[in-house]
């Protein structure tokens, strides 16, 4: 009767949500701004999404293989910075791009630090500035076959009008995954739905950065700047997919609403007094710099300490 | 006064929830509308000597001793402590080490039954009214009734408070927040007199106290029944409290009862309360009003690996496999058998183990969930901070108790843990942060005992 069955400390049921499963609703939730991007800018856009996605998973194989550790590639998270990696680039950078990016962001973000879970910075972001440092022109040419020109973002920032509707829509230049505010909402709610992240991180970042922008940018409540702002860049790419990257965000709640906040404050900053037009992705890897102290300022008070009559 | 207790208990703060928590299948349909039905022991009876919190009891009886059924074989070691009763007539066989749920090796009596069930004649009670605070509490330690949700811990020592008069709620734990469980909900809707009975000897030990049924909202005919039978009692009120685990756990229970949060360190007296579970209290109705010793108490026998799922009335000391053969036997293998339920119970791996006081399930599983998924690293979700009811940050504890840094562990409030099992359930890297935190809680409690 005994010694065949399992015994193991409690709890013995287990919720159905997995790694997996959460990287999977992730890739499913980018598709709608993938997609776009691909109707967006053509064909090419869709080579440098599979390049970046291969590169990706090829590089975290080899790198297990060659360190005798057990292949990780089930769990898909090398797939969501590959798909991640690629929506942050233009579309006219040549193929080998995202190969390098592929293998920076896994081999030397990622895998170095201790694999999954380790690294203390979003992988796909962290090879994104890699990029952006080594070859600033490639990087930042945003002329395709759709575009020529500058972007919504940078016009702004030469006092330039802007037509709103094409950039909530997402009919404008910039990288691959950036441009549709729509598509990246469609793919936020779903992931809001399924509990996949939640609003404090993307809410205290957006409002803060508003504010931010309000007190500081010189144009006050001025309702088109402010909505070309937040529909611009990749700031909503990156409140809602890349700041609320699990790893590199505080795990406490309001570590994740300081998160929020120094983010919105770092873009308003870069946005508004940097050279450049863009801020979104240095402000969030200055963000994962700075998790484990915004983690340990957070720690929870535990339930009932010390006692608390009614 | 124009304005009745209950009223009032409803205006003082309860929350009706707490903070976290975790809704798991509950499988209550199994088993919850099969009454409670009484089985009797075939084979022999095992009491081991500690089944309870605190000192174990010493065995006053000899091998070869005839016992009658409600007859003292181990007596209460000191004040923290338990007495045994036999549940049936018989030859005591043995007095040795046998298994437990847990997996240890427990001195214990063992009884030959000899299938007559004679009983011993019980002292006559006094009526409730006319006995002193001081008789209530020895009876109830002389019967040998523990807290019976899994604790153990001994029932009259809770019902001690050094300061009886700062005892505002009287709360029954009627929440039975675990999954799988019915035993307590069949014991409401079967006999909802003696557990308000029960009751009434508890709040007869406190003056100003109020008594809380703090029911789950999932169980609206319990609630129905509860309400219409106190509808008249100044003293007694029936709370809703809303569907969740771990909503039973007595902390949980007593925020969402009364708004008072009390931390790890201290009791529920503290914020001037006392928790009994309800086989608890129906034990102490039948102690006091009837001078019966704890002898039965009330076993769900369930699962998907189980033929008839079933709530059995069982005489303590009884095999399981006996409970399992009762219910029809396995329809299928079942990969895991739990004693107590899925969230907090424990894994058996022989089912030769005697009913204790606190086991209140048997737990049979085709599939094993937590053998199935092989732990994977953890990725900083934070589902584990967001369902823990001690809001603490498990997956960090974790990896403190894992590398065996008491210190870390220890400054970030590691023994706020209350081991309710939320966080390894939500993990989706299916860590065991319960065992990990588990294990480091044992060893911080056993060095402190030591100091």
């Amino acid at each position: 009767m005994s010694d065949y069955r399992k015994v193991s400390s409690n709890p013995h049921i287990r919720s159905k949500v997995t790694t997996r499963s959460i990287m999977l609703s992730v890739i499913i939730a980018l598709l709608p701004s993938a997609c776009f991007g691909i109707y967006n800018f053509g064909f090419r856009a869709l080579l440098l999404i599979l390049i970046s996605i291969l590169s990706c998973e090829l590089s975290e194989m080899v790198f297990n293989r060659i360190c005798h550790k057990d292949s990780s590639a089930g769990d898909l998270s090398a797939v969501v910075t590959g798909l991640l990696l690629a929506l942050n680039l233009p579309v006219s950078v040549p193929f080998w791009m995202p190969v390098i990016g592929g293998v920076f962001a896994i081999v030397v973000v990622k895998m170095l630090f201790g694999g999954l879970g380790q690294n203390f910075m979003n992988p796909a972001l962290g090879a994104r500035c890699f990029l952006l440092i080594s070859f600033t022109s490639l990087m930042t040419n945003f002329d395709c076959d759709t575009y020529s020109g500058a972007t919504p973002l940078a016009l702004l920032k030469g006092g330039k009008e802007t037509d709103l509707f094409s950039m909530v829509l997402g009919r404008t230049a910039g990288t691959i995954g950036e441009t549709s505010m729509v598509a990246i909402l469609i793919g936020a709610c779903f992931l809001l739905y399924l509990g996949v992240i939640d609003l404090r991180i993307p809410g205290s970042y957006l409002l803060s950065f508003v504010l931010f922008l309000v007190l500081f940018s010189g144009r006050g409540l001025d309702f088109g700047y402010l909505s070309a702002q937040l529909a611009g860049g990749g700031l909503m790419l990156g409140a809602f997919f890349m700041a609320t990257d699990y790893v590199t965000r505080p795990i406490t709640r309001n570590g994740q609403y300081l998160f929020g906040i120094f983010l919105g404050i770092m873009t308003g900053i870069f946005r508004i007094f940097g050279p450049s037009a863009e801020g979104v992705s240095y402000a969030i890897i200055l963000g994962n710099l700075l998790v484990p102290l915004m983690e340990k300022i957070t720690y929870p008070r535990p339930f009932g300490k010390g006692g608390e009559k009614a | 006064m124009t304005i009745s207790m209950r009223e009032a208990g409803y205006e003082m703060g309860a929350k009706l929830t707490f903070h976290g928590g975790i809704h798991p299948y509950d499988g209550k349909d199994l088993s919850k509308d099969k009454p409670i039905r009484e089985i009797l022991p075939e084979g022999d009876l095992v009491y081991p000597v500690s089944q309870h919190i605190g000192a174990p009891a010493q065995p006053i009886v000899q091998k070869g001793d005839r016992v009658l059924t409600g007859q003292m074989i181990a007596q209460a070691a000191g004040f923290v402590s338990a007495p045994v009763f036999a549940t049936v007539s018989g030859t005591v066989k043995a007095i040795e080490p046998r298994r437990v749920v847990t997996g240890d090796m427990v001195l214990s009596i063992v009884v030959e039954n000899d299938g007559k069930y004679e009983e011993v004649e019980y002292d006559k009670v006094k009526p409730l009214p006319e006995m002193t605070k001081q008789e209530i509490r020895d009876r109830i330690a002389w019967a040998g009734i523990v807290g019976m949700g899994g604790a153990g811990f001994p029932t009259h020592v809770k019902l001690s408070p050094k300061d009886p008069d700062s005892i505002d709620y009287v709360i029954v734990n009627c929440a039975e927040c675990e999954p799988y469980l019915t035993s307590d909900y069949r014991r409401m809707l079967e006999e909802p007199e003696k557990l308000i009975e029960g009751l009434k000897v508890s709040l007869a030990l406190f003056d100003h106290a109020t008594g809380i049924l703090a029911v789950e909202d999932n169980k609206p005919e319990c609630i129905k029944l509860l309400k219409n039978l106190t509808k008249d009692e100044e003293r007694i009120c029936v709370r809703v409290l809303r569907t969740k685990y771990p909503q039973g756990a007595e902390r949980q229970l007593i925020y969402a009862a009364t708004g008072r949060a009390i931390d790890s360190t201290m009791l529920p007296a503290d914020a001037g309360c006392v928790v009994n579970n309800v086989d608890t209290v129906v034990a102490i109705h039948h102690a006091v009003n009837e001078g019966k010793p704890l002898m039965h108490r009330i076993v769900t026998v369930t699962g998907d690996a189980i033929a008839d799922p079933c709530n059995f009335k069982v005489r303590i000391g009884t095999n399981y496999a006996e409970l399992i053969e009762k219910a029809g036997g396995f329809v299928s293998e079942p990969e895991k058998i739990v004693s107590g339920g899925p969230m907090m119970g424990f894994g058996l791996f022989d089912l030769n183990v005697p009913t204790t006081k606190t086991a209140s399930a048997l737990l049979c599983l085709t599939h094993d969930e937590v053998s199935a998924m092989e732990p994977g690293p953890c990725i900083g979700c934070g589902r584990c901070v967001e369902v823990c009811p001690g809001r603490v940050v498990p997956s960090r504890l974790a990896d403190y108790a894992n590398n065996f840094n008491e210190e870390a562990f220890l400054k970030c409030n590691g023994m706020e843990c209350c081991e309710c099992g939320c966080c390894s359930f939500v993990c989706p890297a299916k860590r065991q942060l319960t065992q990990s935190i588990k294990s480091m809680r044992k060893l911080v409690l056993a060095k402190r005992k030591k100091r």
